[in-house]
């Protein structure tokens, strides 16, 4: 019984160290002060002025808008490509499997400054248009890895099933295999969109001409000192993730138990539950 | 027709976005534009970084990134180990609370140890109410290694906690019956059944830990100058490309190496990285 309490204070502990940063963050935006030194009082003076702050709405507005055009077109590149590595022959499969890797191990510096240097190699101006195509170009890979599955578990047979039925390829695609697919989709689709909203590095090495991200602005807030409307906003982001996490899973668990699907058992073994 | 080329556009991309840059990066490392015009091969870059002062930098980001690996391990490990073997209602929930803190933005998550680390920051206060002199937190180099450990550690628990998952129970009640005590079964069953998730817990850790530059600029407050630093320095202000190139051109191959040679060890264990 002690070791159980001794688990649960570790789990404290160490979720203590993870929440530390945001619980402060989240204080700090209610505060009446500018300072995050002191507490002067409750106030929704930083989320009146959020609204009003016209260079973080633009740069919400870039990340945003960044975020849904890349992962969509991460999206639909990924899934073909993954059709496709799906059907290779073993080693051009595993070459292309290998290439995909490279910006997923390369460290996001590397990622970045390798576009920037291609970028000004071909004179094309840094601006949003330049940020979009890192985006997409670092969000496929995580798109592919989370298809590829999903094509893996396809009956071996089903294409074939559905064209001896008189489906053609295209038809066979969109009525068969990509119901199948869909949740790799979706998963690949958010995977996406949240490094795409959270990007630093890249964003900040392949942009330029006044086109900045969230992530920019922070950076570059820092050493001034950040505006607590930013913790503001964090604090909302925050929260509507919150808020979309519960849903999502809520949803989930409804789906299960309509279907009848329950979780698998859990057996404790005996002993190894207190160990 | 569809199934043969629904891999082309995402190869084609690949090959303009990935190879291709990587490929200038190797080119400005070697070569640098002539005064006449054109470039002229230029190994300089290269032979600067040789100089102790350079070398120091990398030692430095070496040493750092294992130290931050090894303490997420020593963190992480028991954690994982706890969670593999709570009730299943409690586990889904706590792995949230794991995941969850990575939706905020990371720099403002580690821009808010600021306020709790600083001179007239929370810890100090609180230990200024006990008597304490305030302590020096605040950029040096443990600071920089929280903010590492305190951003990579869900890295290295979500894999393990991965692997912990996928050991049969039966292994471990089989060991049980033959009279084997925790400490054994520990020894001989979980952890080597969970290196593969181990091995992918460091290289997930470690690497964006010795490639970055946003922890230790912000919680470094510039004293301490990691690889990334010097990159970064190279392609924003100092705009010497033939040397940031070189850097990263050795930044890349490092990490690569140090990738296939776990790779290796990870594939002989017959385990399955995360990906």
């Amino acid at each position: 019984m002690v070791s159980k309490q001794i688990k649960r204070l570790y789990v404290f502990l160490v979720l203590l160290f993870l929440y530390a940063p945001i619980l402060v963050l989240i204080v700090f935006s209610f505060n009446a002060s500018k300072s995050t030194a002191n507490w002067a009082g409750f106030s929704l003076q930083w989320y009146v002025e959020l609204f009003h702050d016209r260079q973080i709405m633009k740069a919400l507005y870039y990340t945003l808008s960044v975020a849904l055009i890349a992962s969509a077109v991460a999206t639909v590149i990924g899934t073909f490509a993954a059709y496709g590595i799906t059907n290779m022959r073993a080693w051009p499969k595993r070459a292309v499997l290998a290439l995909n890797n490279i910006p997923i191990l390369n460290p996001d510096i590397v990622t970045g400054i390798a576009l920037l240097a291609m970028f000004t190699f071909i004179n094309m101006p840094l601006g949003f248009m330049t940020m979009l195509l890192a985006h997409i170009t670092f969000a496929i890979p995580f798109v592919i890895l989370s298809v590829l599955p999903k094509f893996r578990q396809l009956p071996q047979d089903i294409l074939e099933a559905a064209m001896d039925l008189g489906a053609t390829p295209g038809y066979a695609f969109f009525k068969v295999i990509l119901p199948e697919i869909m949740p790799g989709i979706v998963t690949g689709f958010l995977i996406a969109f949240t490094l795409s909203v959270d990007d630093f590095v890249i964003s900040f090495f392949t942009t330029g001409g006044g086109v900045t991200n969230l992530s920019i602005e922070i950076y570059s807030m820092a050493r001034r000192g950040i505006k607590p409307t930013i913790n503001a906003l964090s604090t909302l982001m925050f929260v509507s993730v919150l808020t979309m996490m519960l849903i999502i899973n809520l949803r989930m668990n409804k789906d299960s138990t309509r279907k009848g699907e329950s979780e698998t058992p859990y057996l404790p073994a005996p002993g190894a539950g207190s160990g | 027709m569809l199934r043969r080329f629904s891999a082309s556009p995402y190869l084609l991309w690949t090959v303009l976005f990935i190879l291709v840059p990587v490929f200038m990066v190797l080119f400005y490392s070697l070569f640098s534009p002539a005064p006449g015009g054109g470039y002229a091969l230029d190994l300089e870059g290269y032979r600067k970084f040789a100089d102790p002062l350079y070398l120091e930098v990398l030692w430095r980001s070496i040493v750092i990134a294992l130290k931050s690996t090894l303490l997420c391990l020593l963190v992480g490990y028991p954690l994982a180990l706890i969670l593999s073997r709570i009730e299943p209602r409690y586990q889904k929930i706590l792995v949230m609370l794991i995941i969850l803190p990575m939706w905020m933005n990371f720099l403002l998550r580690t821009y808010a140890w600021i306020p709790i680390l600083g001179r007239n920051g929370l810890i100090n206060s609180l230990l200024g109410s006990l008597g304490v002199a305030p302590l020096n937190l605040l950029f040096n180099e443990n600071a920089v290694l929280l903010g590492m450990v305190y951003n990579f550690l869900p890295f290295m628990v979500l894999p393990i906690y991965t692997v912990l998952m996928k050991i049969d129970r039966q292994l471990i009640e089989a060991a049980e019956d033959l009279g084997a005590d925790r400490l054994v079964i520990f020894r001989r069953i979980v952890f080597p059944l969970s290196i593969p998730g181990l091995i992918s817990g460091i290289m997930m850790v470690f690497m964006p830990a010795v490639s970055t530059f946003v922890i230790s600029d912000l919680l470094g407050g510039s004293q301490i100058t990691l690889i990334g630093n010097l990159i970064k320095d190279q392609f924003q202000t100092v705009y010497d490309w033939n040397f940031g190139s070189a850097i990263s051109i050795i930044l890349m191959v490092m990490i690569l190496l140090s990738m296939s040679i776990l790779n290796r060890y990870d594939e002989r264990e017959g385990g399955t990285s995360m990906w």
